[in-house]
């Protein structure tokens, strides 16, 4: 029996309480980070206070509890993913940005060759991109593109003629942009038919519905633990691991190694391989305090709450303003999550997040990191409002009214 | 007056709904764009310079209100000044933009602003400065090409 209600999840957050240019804070901007609950903001604290030591080295007790409590979060994400092959398979990386670097110049660089096709689409964000422009760049990959439809959906009437010669396909399980949920598992057997790998970015997706890596079937998938609820300076690379245990290191460097003389040096096992230094200690007992936050709220439910949330403001913003406001995505919450982006005839994304602040309302203005697909729609930039676990319709109340606001000072 | 009023003045609204000298320029007028990569906006600038002086100058792209308003209050500012004055005018407006944001402004810095010291507002939201600048980067570019 859920015991979920967003109230309860708003009074676990700290900035919800402020005021801000004489309004409560409204938060609408989940999509480009979250606000992290008491739960994660005090694991780190009292790890900061009573058990910071250096990880994987010490043998006294704080060490080992250092250790311990890094570990554990590996574990609980392991958990939370679903993920196949258990925490061994979980690798820490600073972000989702450097998940895919990773990706591009280990398993890349590594099993690619001249001519080998990445298949990606056009509504990624830069972070899967440029990684694998830059590897076309170094090795003489070619880098193609699954096409978006005029409704905000991935093309893929044509996906047999795309995967042709494709090595790895690699797609946002949701736009941040758009908000549209991608059919991963459609996409896996697809790749997988062909011989295939699929990394898929999670970056927009684990923090609002449910993450099964059995179910997804993909092979790899990239996040970061700051739009989950966690601290900035941490993501994961999860991968199969047949495949991470045939992946040279990523960065060299203390924690990596199994050996090394004056000659040269051999690896760890992973994950260790791909942790060179010390690593984010504290982030990751942050991360693993948000795993199991989230756990307690139950995705399903999360998921659940946010599509009340967005079904309700995609409505409300069309019927308030009488088609002024053109929704940038899905008009429904079919297949769709909670990032709402929007154009608004005469009055510029920026100058929408201007006014909007001066009641408080926190919206994203611009291109979202994903060039291509403004390119793609005729836009330079769109405002986004999107929500967490913790947003209220009241919040979309607040968005609506500075939108009038904008609308009346710019005169749209 | 709200900060917010001080920042999108009437002026500022009238050349972002009528930017002044839209359009475009052909060779040998000079042309270079400039972006904001942080936020998406654009500007290209078409330049012409006889005897030292811009004889024309014509701006395309697309921005925000501020972004926007700048590109056409500066051009406005500039044209059939000489090259010298241009320059002047805009280490004026940069240091506009530097300046503290509760500066005062002497009556006699304003009158050398004109109509630019509308844009003075900007300085109290720092996000907001690189919308204003972008321009007048693009416009130093320009004329620095028309030098070579």
């Amino acid at each position: 029996m859920s015991t979920f209600d967003a109230r309860f999840v708003r009074g676990d957050i700290a900035q919800l309480k402020r005021v801000v240019n004489g309004h409560p804070l409204t938060y609408l901007d989940s999509g480009a980070t979250s606000l992290p609950p008491r739960a994660v903001v005090e694991a780190m604290d009292r790890y900061y206070a009573l058990h910071h030591a250096n990880v994987h080295r010490g043998v006294y007790q704080t060490a080992a509890e250092a250790t311990a409590l890094y570990e554990d979060a590996r574990s609980a994400v392991a958990r939370f993913l679903n993920a196949p092959g258990g925490a061994d398979e979980v690798i820490f990386t600073k972000n989702c940005t450097e998940s895919f670097n990773l990706l591009a110049r280990s398993w890349g660089a590594t099993f690619l060759t001249t001519g080998d096709v990445v298949l990606l689409s056009e509504m990624e964000h830069h972070a899967n991109i440029v990684p694998w422009f830059q590897l076309r760049d170094a090795i003489g990959i070619e880098v193609r593109f699954i096409p978006v439809t005029d409704d905000f959906r991935l093309d893929l009437s044509n996906l047999d003629a795309l995967l042709q010669g494709v090595k790895l396909v690699s797609v946002t399980a949701m736009s941040n942009v758009l908000g549209t949920i991608n059919p991963i598992r459609e996409i896996a057997d697809a790749a997988h038919a062909v011989g295939a790998l699929l990394a898929v970015d999670g970056a927009q997706s684990v923090a609002h519905s449910v993450t099964d890596l059995v179910a997804m079937d993909c092979d790899f998938l990239a996040f970061s633990a700051h739009k989950m609820l966690g601290p900035t300076g941490i993501g994961v690379l999860w991968g199969r691991k047949a495949l991470l245990d045939a992946m040279p290191p990523f960065l060299g460097g203390g924690g990596m190694i199994g050996d090394v003389s004056v000659t040269g040096f051999t690896c760890a096992p992973v994950p260790a391989r791909f942790e060179a230094g010390t690593p984010p200690i504290a982030e990751a007992v942050g991360l693993g305090a948000a795993v199991r936050y989230l756990e307690g709220l139950g995705m399903a439910h999360v998921a659940t709450h946010e599509a009340h949330l967005t079904a309700d403001a995609l409505t409300r913003l069309q019927d308030r303003f009488d088609g002024r406001v053109r929704i940038i995505g899905p008009g429904t919450v079919d297949r769709r999550g909670g990032v709402i982006s929007f154009d608004i005839q005469g009055v510029h994304p920026h100058d929408i997040s201007q006014v909007l602040d001066q009641h408080g309302v926190c919206v994203r203005p611009g291109h979202h990191c994903a060039k291509p697909l403004m390119k793609r729609f005729g836009l330079n930039a769109t405002a986004r409002a999107s929500f967490g676990p913790y947003s209220l319709t009241s919040d979309t109340d607040a968005l609506l009214d500075a939108l009038d606001d904008a609308m009346t000072m710019f005169g749209a | 007056m709200s900060s917010l009023d001080d920042l999108y003045r009437e002026i500022i609204l009238d050349h972002y709904r009528t930017p002044r000298n839209r359009g475009e320029l052909e060779p040998p007028a000079v042309r270079v764009e400039g972006f904001n990569p942080l936020c998406g906006d654009e500007i290209t600038v078409y330049l012409n310079v006889t005897d030292g002086v811009v004889t024309d100058i014509k701006l395309t792209g697309q921005g925000c209100s501020i972004s926007q308003a700048s590109s056409s209050l500066m051009s406005a500012a500039v044209k059939g000044k000489s090259v010298d004055d241009a320059r002047a005018i805009i280490a004026t407006f940069k240091d506009l933009m530097m300046g503290p944001s509760d500066a005062e402004h002497s009556p006699a810095e304003l009158r050398r602003l004109g109509e630019l010291a509308a844009l003075a507002g900007v300085v109290k939201f720092p996000v907001r400065i690189k919308c204003a600048t972008l321009a007048w980067n693009t416009l130093t570019q320009a004329l620095d090409e028309t030098s070579n």
